[in-house]
């Protein structure tokens, strides 16, 4: 059993990032998208809570997202993985289901 | 419009994820068209809003940066960015667009009218204004 979790807000505005990791399974894939990118920023006061998810789960990032918040690359947590739609499309594929955080 | 009020426009959001930024350069534009004494400040979610390097080119959406490069030439004198806010994000000075000022009549230039604040400066800046608009 794995999931996709797809997380669109940011975390220093709304929960949903950290409730989304303490109710997933281990071997979850957590992909953020839109306001949810800035979860994928090195050096926030959330890297941390990111950094303890990534211990058994993979988390991804939207990259057209990513560069629309100007969050380049080498701002990006070691171990995060960039994805692009077909990337998302592939996670959709690979996994049972997608439950949305919003 | 005889009155010069202070107005101060609150930004508190992310772009792009939400309306709120750009609904607020709208409005910023309107009231400085009207001669209005305008400042911004930035906070929270907000400081987002003035980080350089934004493309939108794989979105499909409008990119709104430039416009923030223009607010000088609208006569808003400045532009104010929470110094904890910018912590909290692992955020600098440096990660910030750069906006220039000029008096047209008085040729005082000023090159960068984005400034970082601390609580207190902010709360006072805040504090001090006649009429604050939230985004």
């Amino acid at each position: 059993m794995a999931d996709l979790l797809t997380v669109n807000k940011s975390p220093f505005e709304k929960n949903s990032l950290e409730t989304a990791i303490k109710y997933s399974t281990a071997g979850s894939a957590i992909l953020l998208i839109e306001d949810g990118v800035y979860g994928a920023m090195k050096g926030s006061r959330a890297e941390s809570m990111v950094k303890d998810a990534m211990a058994d789960k993979k988390v991804y990032a939207l990259k057209s997202d990513l560069m629309a918040r100007a969050i380049k690359d080498d701002r990006i947590i070691d171990g995060i993985e960039v994805v692009d739609y077909a990337g998302f499309v592939d996670l959709v594929e690979a996994n049972d289901k997608v439950q949305a955080w919003l | 419009m005889s009155d010069i009020k202070k107005f101060m426009y609150l930004n508190r959001r992310a772009p792009y994820g939400t309306i709120y930024a750009w609904e607020s350069l709208e409005v910023v534009l309107i009231a400085a068209a009207f001669d209005q004494q305008v400042s911004l400040m930035f906070m929270d979610d907000g400081v987002f809003q003035l980080v350089k390097g934004s493309n939108t080119s794989e979105s499909d959406m409008k990119n709104f940066m430039p416009t923030y490069r223009t607010l000088g030439d609208y006569g808003v004198r400045h532009m104010f960015v929470d110094k904890a806010s910018l912590e909290a994000r692992g955020l600098t000075q440096d990660d910030l667009i750069e906006v220039a000022w000029e008096d047209f009549e008085t040729e005082e230039e000023v090159d960068n009218i984005v400034e970082v604040v601390d609580t207190e400066q902010a709360t006072k800046l805040m504090a001090e204004s006649e009429v604050v608009f939230s985004f």
